[in-house]
């Protein structure tokens, strides 16, 4: 993780790694569709709406994951002034909010069917949708000031305050017993799925995984251009500057 | 009914289901093709620089 903070070490390793991700992710994606729309059974509870979980959980999960991720690089940026955490923060959020965007949509998909509501003020939704609504903050600081490290900087403290949220998602299900279900699958004992769901799930989620960091690395790499692009537009202004007195015979 | 309409109706969950693929499809396939006309936008104003570095006296 170090080393990957240097520029020109990322820009290296994330070329090498992007057509990889690319590939990972339309492939594992397809497989997810086919897994998941065609090649599992209907659920003997929620029916054929089960397949909206296939999309949902592991949209969540990526959710979740890259707003952890946000908040690290926020610390990284804060603390040990990386710089290419902020960088990263700024690839990150809007993909992250396009997750949570789509685990709030296709779970009022599945809750209209299932519990007879697009929406309820439920600990686990309402926790979402502030989550949602922190991407969005994010987003808005990054570009609320004119000087860009300044808005970095406080949308990179927005992050590491809002992760607090995290844990208020990932437990909110058991603390808070309203309507959302607890989770299915968890590290201390077996999931109570069937593999024949388990397995359009996981490779759902292992593409979207690929997806989201494909895109980050292409987000990163193109404000990395940007940026390069900006600093040389200044070198050849200054260059041009340096021109223009003596061709225009003003002092230099 | 045909075997296609009833395979897509999927006993009745289909109003959901389609919607909520083609809501994810919209968003991921939307955040891609931005990022990557970002990504070559940037490429290239940055190659166009480069190249305005290296022609002596350019006013480009």
């Amino acid at each position: 993780m170090a080393s990957l903070a240097n520029p020109t070490r990322f820009s290296r390793l994330s070329a090498k790694a992007l057509p990889i991700l690319l590939t990972l992710a339309g492939v594992l994606i397809a497989a997810g569709l086919w897994l998941g729309l065609i090649a599992s059974p209907a659920d003997y509870q929620q029916g054929e709406s089960v397949r909206i979980m296939y999309i949902h959980v592991p949209a969540a999960w990526l959710a979740l994951f890259g707003y952890t991720a946000l908040a690290a690089c926020g610390l990284f940026a804060l603390v040990w002034k990386h710089a290419l955490a902020d960088v990263l923060a700024k690839a990150i959020a809007p993909v992250g909010a396009a997750f949570a965007a789509i685990t709030l949509v296709t779970g009022s998909l599945w809750g209209k069917p299932t519990w007879g509501t697009y929406w309820v003020w439920d600990a686990r939704l309402t926790s979402v949708l502030i989550l949602f609504f922190l991407y969005l903050g994010h987003i808005a600081l990054t570009r609320a000031f004119e000087d860009e490290a300044r808005g970095a900087r406080a949308a990179g403290i927005l992050a590491i305050v809002g992760v607090v949220n995290v844990p208020i998602i990932k437990w909110s299900v058991d603390w808070w017993s309203t309507l959302h279900q607890p989770a299915s699958i968890t590290r201390f004992a077996a999931p109570a799925i069937d593999p024949s769901m388990l397995r359009p799930l996981f490779v759902m989620a292992a593409g979207l995984f690929a997806y989201f960091f494909a895109v980050v690395i292409m987000r990163a790499r193109a404000e990395l251009a940007a940026r390069k692009a900006r600093a040389l537009a200044i070198a050849v202004a200054g260059r041009a500057d340096l021109d223009v007195p003596a061709a225009a015979g003003r002092p230099a | 009914m045909s075997m296609l309409s009833q395979t897509l109706a999927l006993g009745g969950y289909g109003a959901y289901v389609w919607p909520a693929y083609g809501f994810a499809a919209i968003v991921l396939i939307g955040l891609f093709v931005a990022a990557r006309r970002r990504l070559v936008r940037a490429e290239r104003d940055a190659e166009r620089m480069r190249a305005a570095l290296r022609t002596p006296n350019s006013r480009s």
